[in-house]
């Protein structure tokens, strides 16, 4: 195994979610992921950047084994996920671990941090509880909760977000998985604390070698993480890129909407509107046809756009879907 | 009283009883706000941001032990007016609100159109029509179709529920509305929208704001003059363009020093430690059992020193 072997393949996967009428009619589907496509390799960050509604959360769980795929693959080291039973899918779990948006929802409020952090060995056959401890406190040193004593006997709400988010990220790598997603694991934290949680996945990131899917909204911290970012629209991934790359050259007009639409600290912002395009993100029931972004392109080519589906082109060392780049 | 300034609010102090004993929410908060400027109240969860819109606004708990200062508004002192005087001369109608998640603080069975003309029904005792046509030209302003004053909150998206709420708090055209963090539940596009809604709001309507944010880079979007808030009480007040270049206090310092950038290439830092309970704060400073350049006399409560114009409560600028 060399780092640059694929540890996850994604190939034309589809999530489509079936509407009911009155519970039993069929009302057509919300395609929540249409026809995404990349390679995760060994060790390697990538983000996921988009909207709310653009499907990443969709992606993610489709990744976790906890929605089914309609159409496409999912392969996890050589094996498709979709033919995964009971048995199988607690291994495949194992070896995944998930970092959730909101940590105090993500932990159960009437057990104790000990409690928690055990709950995955445990469920994977860890029976000498000496030895669970032992990992248990391990696992918190490495996320910096010390001396382990002060915390093992709390419970959720006694922590603040900054130490709950450190729980649920050692939950996450206590089985030590080689792949970890983290669904906007900073967006309920302060400022001083987000950095502080970005560094320290980081630094387990590099520790550890783990591959790592960060999924945000927000472009300003994807720079401190991830290799390469992806850019998802509708459903679409519409620009994969290197993270310097995209930053200082994004390809894509909506990336470069986002990109415009993102502040850094300056007075000078106040004295100046933004340009921003028209519209709100389509419906997923029934999307636009051709380039899902053309209604709300300044760019957009008549008669193409609006017909056509992009395909994947390169441009530098972007994939765009965007026919601009034709 | 000087009567520049729309808002000068002095020491302005609002405890909470607990069963642990009082929280000092607001705790000595002062701060200007001239006419047609935005001031943006900086601060991290916790530190009695939140409870400031509040007391300013008189929408107390029934829990509230102390609560006392001075509140100048266009020259008069509010805290000293009766509760029927505040509600018919004050709220809703020199300074109202946008709450924290506002979007989801509609009333989900009532028309929105309804809920934006209200205010003007019950403190200005015109007529449902006239109401209604003001309602139109409030969602003209925000840049809600008109037509969606006949719908209901669950067929709006996120922002556009979120420009109804800003509607509503300007229908009755005060001369400040208070903002509590209104975009932290929205998108990135739809967050710069807004800021391009309130940014046209102060040109046009002529009207004030108070932001109150923890999100420092979009902040700057508003700002004219920052008040940097800390463990419920106000430690840096400062002119926009001087505080995002250079902020004094150490704490605003820090601050600023974590926000991650999209286009400069510095690695953010962050602030060891947590805020302090405010249950029982530290005697003196606040801030300096996280602070780098704390010396003996932070053991005492800092004064404000003025330093060209920006207020900073710091011993290191103390002369």
């Amino acid at each position: 195994m060399t780092t640059r072997d694929v540890l996850l393949s994604i190939q034309d996967l589809h999530v489509w979610f079936e509407l009911r009428r009155f519970g039993f009619g069929h009302a057509g589907y919300v395609k929540a992921v249409d026809g995404v496509t990349f390679d995760l390799h060994y060790g390697e960050t990538i983000a996921i950047v988009g909207e709310s509604g653009c499907g990443k959360t969709s992606l993610m769980k489709t990744i976790l084994g906890i929605n089914k795929p309609t159409r496409g693959k999912v392969i996890f080291d050589n094996k498709d996920i979709s033919a995964f039973h009971a048995e199988d899918l607690r291994l495949y779990r194992s070896k995944i671990g998930y970092v959730q948006q909101d940590p105090f929802g993500a932990l159960a409020p009437f057990m104790n941090i000990q409690r928690i952090l055990e709950e995955p060995l445990i469920i994977n056959g860890i029976k000498d509880p000496a030895e669970r401890e032992r990992r248990v406190r391990k696992v918190m040193e490495e996320v910096r909760l010390s001396p382990p004593d002060d915390f093992l006997h709390k419970y959720p709400h006694m922590l603040s977000g900054g130490q709950q988010q450190r729980v649920v990220i050692a939950r996450a790598i206590i089985l030590e998985p080689q792949l970890v997603v983290a669904d906007e694991p900073v967006s309920m934290l302060d400022a001083s604390v987000r950095v502080e949680i970005l560094k320290l996945l980081r630094g387990l990131q590099e520790k550890y070698k783990l591959a790592v899917i960060y999924i945000t909204h927000d472009l300003s911290t994807v720079r401190y993480f991830s290799e390469r970012v992806f850019v998802m629209y509708a459903g679409n991934v519409v620009e994969k890129a290197p993270v310097n790359s995209i930053v200082h050259n994004p390809k894509h007009p909506y990336t470069q909407a986002l990109m415009d639409a993102t502040s850094d600290p300056d007075a000078d912002n106040a004295l100046k509107y933004r340009e921003l395009p028209a519209g709100e993100p389509p419906s997923l029931v029934n999307p636009p046809s051709g380039c899902r972004f053309h209604p709300r392109c300044p760019q957009r080519i008549e008669n193409l756009c609006d017909v056509e589906e992009p395909q994947d082109l390169q441009a530098d060392d972007h994939l765009v879907a965007c026919w601009l780049y034709k | 009283m000087p009567t520049e300034n729309l808002l000068s609010i002095k020491d302005l102090v609002l405890h909470f009883n607990t069963q642990k004993g009082p929280v000092q929410a607001v705790d000595g908060v002062f701060f200007d706000l001239g006419y047609k400027e935005a001031v943006v109240v900086l601060g991290e969860s916790g530190c009695g941001k939140s409870s400031l819109a509040k007391a300013l606004l008189r929408l107390l708990p029934r829990n509230v032990s102390k609560y006392g200062g001075q509140v100048y508004l266009e020259g008069n002192e509010i805290m000293g007016m009766d509760e029927e005087q505040f509600r018919q001369n004050i709220r809703w109608v020199r300074m109202s609100l946008v709450p924290q998640a506002a979007m989801n603080s509609l009333n989900p069975v009532l028309k929105v159109g309804d809920q934006v003309a209200e205010p003007m029904i019950v403190h200005h005792g015109v007529k449902k029509e006239e109401a209604y046509n003001q309602a139109a030209k409030m969602f003209q302003h925000v840049g809600v179709p008109v037509d969606f004053l006949d719908r209901y909150a669950f067929e709006l998206s996120g922002g556009m529920r979120q420009r109804v709420a800003i509607a509503m708090a300007l229908v009755t055209a005060p001369a400040l509305v208070i903002l509590d963090e209104p975009t932290s539940a929205l998108d990135v596009l739809t967050q710069a929208n807004i800021f391009n809604v309130l940014k046209r709001l102060k040109k046009e309507l002529e009207v004030s704001f108070v932001l109150i944010t923890h999100d420092i880079a979009t902040s700057s979007e508003l700002a004219d003059r920052v008040a940097v808030m800390y463990a419920g009480q106000i430690v840096e007040v400062s002119d926009a363009h001087r505080f995002f270049s250079e902020p004094l206090h150490p704490y605003s310092r820090m601050l600023m020093a974590s926000v991650p950038r999209l286009r400069a290439n510095v690695e953010p830092e962050f602030i060891t430690g947590q805020p302090p309970s405010l249950l029982n704060p530290p005697k003196g400073c606040r801030f300096a059992s996280r602070c780098p350049k704390r010396f003996a006399k932070c053991t005492e409560e800092p004064p404000v020193a003025n330093v060209d114009g920006i207020q900073v409560k710091c011993w290191l600028y103390t002369s």
